[in-house]
């Protein structure tokens, strides 16, 4: 009875909070891609998600398709952190960032400022600059960014209270690219709550990164592409639970050579 | 305040990327000619964000971009 004690003790969780709102789901889930807004629905709800990642685009007075998604976002009832994907300049993040205040009702904004449109990759010096306009008008930005640390630290310095670095290109479901540089980040900002967003590919991947003690996982395409979203969901959220638990059980340390599992001493001699 | 009225002239706007023909003399008009109704929309006036409460005071002038955007999926 002690050691169960003991054991709960040691992987009590804190709360995962993000600009001072705390979330009991460590996943945060894109709405693009799904086969039909009814397996989005289902994968939504499946994943157990409670913050939903949406976006800005040209509506059409004829068919006004943005007041569907929006009513059925609002059916599924979790936050939304709208993105500025597909903007290459300050200046379009800004403006999209403002427009989807607006719209949403949000100071949250993932901001996305992409440098190059083969990788996706963040352009950096624009993301920080965009930060530290967005932060300085109130907004609280979740910057979609790299492992590089130096730019941490900017970005950490221009406002932003949380990082979200990728773990590969968007949309590749390569999984963690530079797990060195992932666990260098950890190591370098404790306090700071870290989410791998992008490039994860199977749960294995977001387990990875919980593993390494990452706060959350924002992902899209992994879910949104499976063969059966809902079921992909879930087992995205156990993935993360698991990773999870097995970071605050603390993880024993790698080894190059062999080790014996079973004890040598006793061992009954045969030969 | 003239220019914040219609005045029976179709303006040329650059509206979502298409070319229109609009007699409106302000955003709010521009908006209500298109028939967005009462639609939770975002707009822009030559790539500046105008907040909704100040599209009946924004202007609309011939040769303007206007961008009107809404809710939609996000990764």
């Amino acid at each position: 009875m002690t050691l169960l004690q003991d054991t709960r003790t040691v992987t009590q969780d804190s709360a995962f909070t993000l600009y001072g709102l705390s979330f009991r789901s460590r996943l945060m889930l894109g709405t693009s891609q799904y086969p039909s807004p009814a397996i989005l629905a289902e994968a939504a709800r499946a994943s157990g998600a409670e913050i939903l990642t949406v976006s800005l685009r040209r509506e059409s007075a004829r068919l006004k398709e943005g007041q569907d998604f929006w009513r059925l976002i609002r059916d599924i009832g979790a936050r939304v952190l709208p993105n500025t994907a597909g903007c290459y300049s300050v200046k379009e993040a800004v403006t999209t960032a403002q427009m989807a205040r607006e719209v949403f009702s949000t100071p949250w904004v993932k901001l996305e400022v992409i440098g190059e449109a083969d990788t996706l990759q963040p352009d950096v010096f624009g993301l920080v600059e965009a930060a530290r306009i967005l932060s300085a008008d109130g907004f609280e930005v979740f910057p979609y960014t790299t492992e590089d640390l130096v730019v941490a630290e900017r970005l950490l310095e221009a406002g932003c209270k949380v990082l979200m670095p990728w773990g590969a290109p968007i949309g590749s479901g390569k999984g963690l690219n530079n797990m060195f540089g992932l666990r260098a980040l950890r190591a370098h900002f404790p306090e700071i709550p870290l989410i791998v967003d992008a490039g994860v590919g199977v749960p294995s991947h977001a387990a990875a990164a919980m593993e390494l003690g990452y706060d959350g996982v924002l992902l899209n395409t992994a879910i949104a592409k499976a063969g059966d979203p809902a079921a992909m969901a879930r087992a995205f959220g156990q993935a993360i639970e698991a990773g999870r638990a097995a970071f605050l059980a603390g993880p024993m340390a790698p080894r190059d050579m062999a080790a014996p599992s079973t004890p040598v001493v006793g061992r009954a001699v045969l030969t | 305040m003239d220019a914040l009225n219609r005045s029976g002239v179709s303006k040329t706007l650059l509206v979502n990327g298409v070319l229109r023909e609009i007699d409106a003399g302000t955003l709010a008009q521009a908006l209500s000619a298109l028939d967005y109704g009462e639609a939770k929309v975002a707009t822009a006036l030559n790539g500046e964000f105008v907040p909704a409460r100040l599209r009946e005071v924004t202007p609309v002038r011939d040769g303007d971009r206007i961008e009107i955007v809404a809710p939609r999926q996000g990764g």
